[in-house]
């Protein structure tokens, strides 16, 4: 087993560096950093334009230019971010703290909502329970993330204060205009419309994996032996569907962790939420390179390390695997 | 048989029918259109006008009707579908359908290269993947400009293949050891020719069913980009439903609920039909439901 854990991290790091490396170029071809930045710095001396290609790998050299950028990135002399000349590091901890928070906790709502919606719609297959997750799910799937945060911005935002008198929800930021300091009620508050969001996408995949994973676990051969040795229902339910039906639900959802970037994108930039999304949105419309390259390497990053945690608990439960 | 099995499908019939109401208002636009793209419904004050007479859904913020404009946005966002998945589609079938006949290396550098792209978030491959075609000024002549329609079909394009590619490379994998294709083999048939005459006709019912879900794909990803900006630009007088919901955005806050609501829902009636039939396709064609019957 940990053989075959080193044997995968050993493949993640040159597929991180080759990934990495081919963003660099495609960053450079899109956003034309040097363009870029000579737009935000118009006056700036031709000492400083050294530098500022120095410290990012702007040379004319791709290779060696990558090289350049990696030296700077992993000695973590990091460039300064073109517009205001600001560090990247902080910018980027925190929005990276934002959206793990704003993550996780849509995740976990999503996660355990969407299983139990797909185990109780796969106890009665062809019912009605079943027909209506079947198309809640689908309208969950059809409907983009950034239509259900409009819609649910205007209720909030407009309809909700109208008729009710008082704001429930917020529909922006973490916290109100001149907030300081941390207030747990308030971050709740200003995060449950992007967490709904979120979830509902979570929640329309999940019970449908969920639904017919469990539906071929209580067809096989194993459940009715089980059913014929007179073990209760719920106890068949629990430690025979359910934790054989959640196999392949758990690997699915360490490689969907990208679709939640992806979703986790939009939502914030709808909410105006300070995190990834809105990060990489600002620093890509500025074609700021200093900003965007560390958010790469990160995202990159975190798609591999969840495909190997993927791929590892695969090979913990299925032995079969490990000896490829 | 598939037929049948397709029209048991009650919700996928009745999306048949309003995606086709759709398309004739659409394609009729001419008739079914009461004012130009661009055009004001009448003298200002006409912004912001709520849902009334001379404007059945409202007007926008300057004063331009939004049902007609939905009606010239669902015409461009249709053709952005259906043309970038019917090119997903061939050049899907195309890679996949090679990829596994012939396996091998060709077969895993292909399906690493689609790992890849697929596990990164879509909308950051989609605006980098954007930017860097758009710079690169010897495709223009093909593609286009970064802000025509025929640039945002080619970008949902060479996006939506690698789906398509990995459905029907599991099709030929699996149709490939079965006995007919192996007597075609055996009868000293070309390589092509199986694919051609053989692998493609039986993996039907799969690319039909990628074809519906790619123009959803599509559809959807042109309403993304054009939500964020980075869509058609309105200058040549079109719209889309992305630019429509887009615009929403703004007049969120201030409680111009019409200018919001038209474009979602017309947007999502249209995915979730197409979604609907697709589904109904499905399971139409797939022949392991036979057996369970």
């Amino acid at each position: 087993m940990l053989r075959y854990i080193v044997r995968r991290i050993a493949w993640a790091i040159p597929t991180l560096l080759l990934v990495t490396f081919l963003v660099y170029v495609a960053l450079r071809l899109g956003t034309n950093p040097v363009y870029s930045f000579l737009r935000a710095n118009p006056r700036a001396t031709p000492d400083k334009i050294a530098t500022y290609k120095e410290l990012n790998g702007l040379g004319n050299n791709y290779v060696v230019g990558y090289l350049n950028w990696l030296k700077h990135f992993v000695t973590f002399d990091w460039p300064r971010s073109i517009k205001g000349s600001r560090e990247v590091f902080p910018a980027l901890k925190d929005a990276l703290a934002n959206s793990l928070r704003l993550g996780l906790a849509a995740t976990v709502v999503g996660v355990i909502i969407g299983l139990g919606i797909g185990v109780f719609a796969a106890l009665h297959p062809g019912g009605r329970r079943d027909v209506a997750v079947n198309t809640g799910a689908f309208i969950g799937i059809s409907v983009p993330p950034y239509i259900s945060s409009i819609l649910l911005q205007l209720l909030f935002a407009v309809y909700w204060s109208r008729w009710f008198g008082k704001t429930l929800f917020p529909t922006s930021g973490v916290y109100p205009p001149g907030h300081e300091g941390f207030n747990a009620i308030l971050m709740l508050k200003h995060m449950a419309l992007p967490i709904i969001v979120v979830a509902i996408q979570i929640i329309a995949v999940y019970s449908r994996y969920m639904r017919s994973s469990l539906l071929d676990v209580l067809n096989s051969d194993y459940m009715r032996t089980a059913r014929s040795k007179g073990i209760s229902e719920r106890r068949i339910l629990i430690r025979h569907g359910m934790r054989n039906a959640l196999i392949p639900v758990v690997t699915v959802a360490a490689i969907d962790v990208g679709a939640i970037v992806g979703g986790l994108i939009i939502t914030e930039n709808i909410f105006d939420y300070p995190g990834m999304g809105r990060y990489f949105l600002t620093a890509f419309g500025d074609g700021d390179f200093p900003l965007m390259m560390p958010w790469m390497v990160i995202i990159v990053a975190s798609i591999l390390l969840f495909n190997l945690i993927a791929d590892v608990t695969y090979a913990w439960l299925d032995p079969r695997i490990r000896l490829e | 048989m598939a037929l049948k099995r397709f029209v048991g499908h009650k919700a996928a019939v009745a999306s048949c029918v309003v995606l086709g109401t759709f398309i004739l208002v659409v394609a009729l636009s001419p008739l079914t259109a009461r004012y130009g793209v661009n055009e004001a419904v009448r003298k200002p004050p006409n912004s912001f006008l709520p849902p009334q007479n001379v404007a059945w859904l409202g007007t926008d913020d300057i004063g331009r009707d939004i049902y007609s404009r939905l009606i010239f946005g669902i015409r461009v966002s249709l053709l952005i579908g259906f043309f970038s998945a019917i090119i997903a589609v061939a050049i899907g079938c195309v890679v996949g359908a090679i990829a596994g006949f012939r396996g091998g290396q060709f077969d895993d550098i292909m399906m690493r290269v689609t790992d890849l792209f697929l596990a990164f978030p879509f909308l950051v491959a989609l605006l980098v993947v954007r930017n860097m075609l758009g710079a690169l000024s010897f495709l223009s002549p093909l593609i286009g400009d970064k802000g025509s329609i025929r640039f945002i079909i080619f970008l949902l394009a060479l996006f939506g293949w690698m789906t398509v590619a990995r459905i029907v490379r599991g099709q030929v994998l699996s149709l490939k050891e079965r006995e007919f294709i192996e007597s075609a083999r055996a009868v000293g048939a070309s390589r092509k020719y199986i694919i051609m005459r053989h692998l493609l006709p039986n993996s039907i019912g799969p690319i039909m069913v990628s074809l519906t879900f790619s123009v959803v794909a599509a559809i959807i990803g042109e309403a993304t980009l054009s939500f964020f900006g980075y869509g058609p630009q309105a200058g040549a007088g079109t719209t889309s439903l992305g630019l429509l919901v887009g615009q929403a955005k703004g007049a969120v806050q201030t409680g111009f609920w019409w200018m919001a609501v038209f474009p979602c829902v017309a947007l999502v009636i249209i995915s979730l039909c197409i979604n609907f039939i697709g589904d109904a396709l499905r399971d139409a064609t797939d022949p392991r439901l036979d057996m369970g019957h």
